[in-house]
């Protein structure tokens, strides 16, 4: 098992999971839990994932759980974080080439030489790299709040069943 | 405050109906739009858990701590429809 933690200074868990905890503490852990930001390997696709800052850690596992399953579903994602360093897991991105389309952009600093995106993820953005909605995608957005209603917002207007963009929003962490 | 979604309240609500609650379909009793738990407007930053119909921002299901009790307020839902065959048999 893995877990992802974003430590944010006036946290009330995060900067001791950060800080305090040392190899050999035992943690109780409970869960998972919640069936509804989830992707069975039968909801099939194409698959749009949408990221905001850390919102790209259930995409992760959405990822993982179509390699782990050996699906084939068609995947773009596009995640956009302010800076470089600010970009988890991108190593492993950049490992997917089967199927797996990914989009970057850096809405704050971009270090010389950077080939995506320079903006934030608005609808214009969204109808140059997302699915067109005429292939029926199923979306996932997740991020802060702001980011969410905007993403979400956009892929409707673009076509996408409500029904078909699921959101997960975890507040205004990140100051984006 | 900010708005989260109900997906963040899964695990208290999974404590206190004994099984996965996000994928419900609530009906509203303000204005009977229905939408799945995981997707209604989470309110948790103040004395208690407040979670609110997307569609008319009238109250669906307040959760409070008193004296050691889960105190559930369900007023705000009319009906609930869930998937069948999705008990769970612990919180695993």
């Amino acid at each position: 098992m893995a877990i992802t933690v974003e430590r944010l200074d006036d946290g009330e868990v995060s900067p001791y999971l950060t800080e305090d905890v040392r190899v050999g503490d035992q943690l109780e852990m409970r869960g998972p839990v919640g069936g509804y930001f989830v992707w069975e390997t039968a909801d099939g696709g194409p698959l749009l994932l949408v990221a905001g800052g850390s919102g790209i850690v259930p995409l992760r596992a959405i990822l993982r759980q179509r390699e782990h399953t050996g699906s084939d579903v068609p995947v773009r994602l596009l995640y956009s974080a302010r800076t470089l360093p600010e970009l988890i897991y991108r190593d492993e991105l950049d490992r997917h080439h089967d199927g797996v389309e990914v989009t970057y952009a850096l809405t704050r600093e971009q270090p010389a030489g950077w080939t995506g995106y320079a903006r934030r993820v608005d609808r214009a953005l969204l109808a140059e790299t997302a699915w067109p909605a005429g292939k029926n995608p199923l979306a996932f957005v997740c991020g802060p709040t702001s980011f969410v209603e905007t993403v979400a917002g956009g892929l409707v207007e673009l076509g996408y069943e409500p029904g078909r963009v699921k959101t997960e929003r975890f507040g205004g962490t990140g100051g984006r | 405050m900010d708005e989260l979604d109900g997906n963040g309240a899964a695990g208290l609500l999974q404590e206190v109906f004994g099984t996965e609650m996000t994928v419900a379909a609530a009906t509203c009793a303000s204005c009977g739009a229905v939408a799945l738990i995981g997707e209604s407007g989470l309110y948790a930053g103040g004395p208690g858990t407040v979670i609110r119909c997307r569609s008319c921002d009238g109250v669906l299901v307040v959760i409070t701590q008193v004296r050691g009790m889960h105190c559930v307020d369900l007023m705000g839902i009319r009906a609930i429809d869930m998937p069948l065959g999705n008990i769970t048999s612990s919180g695993a």
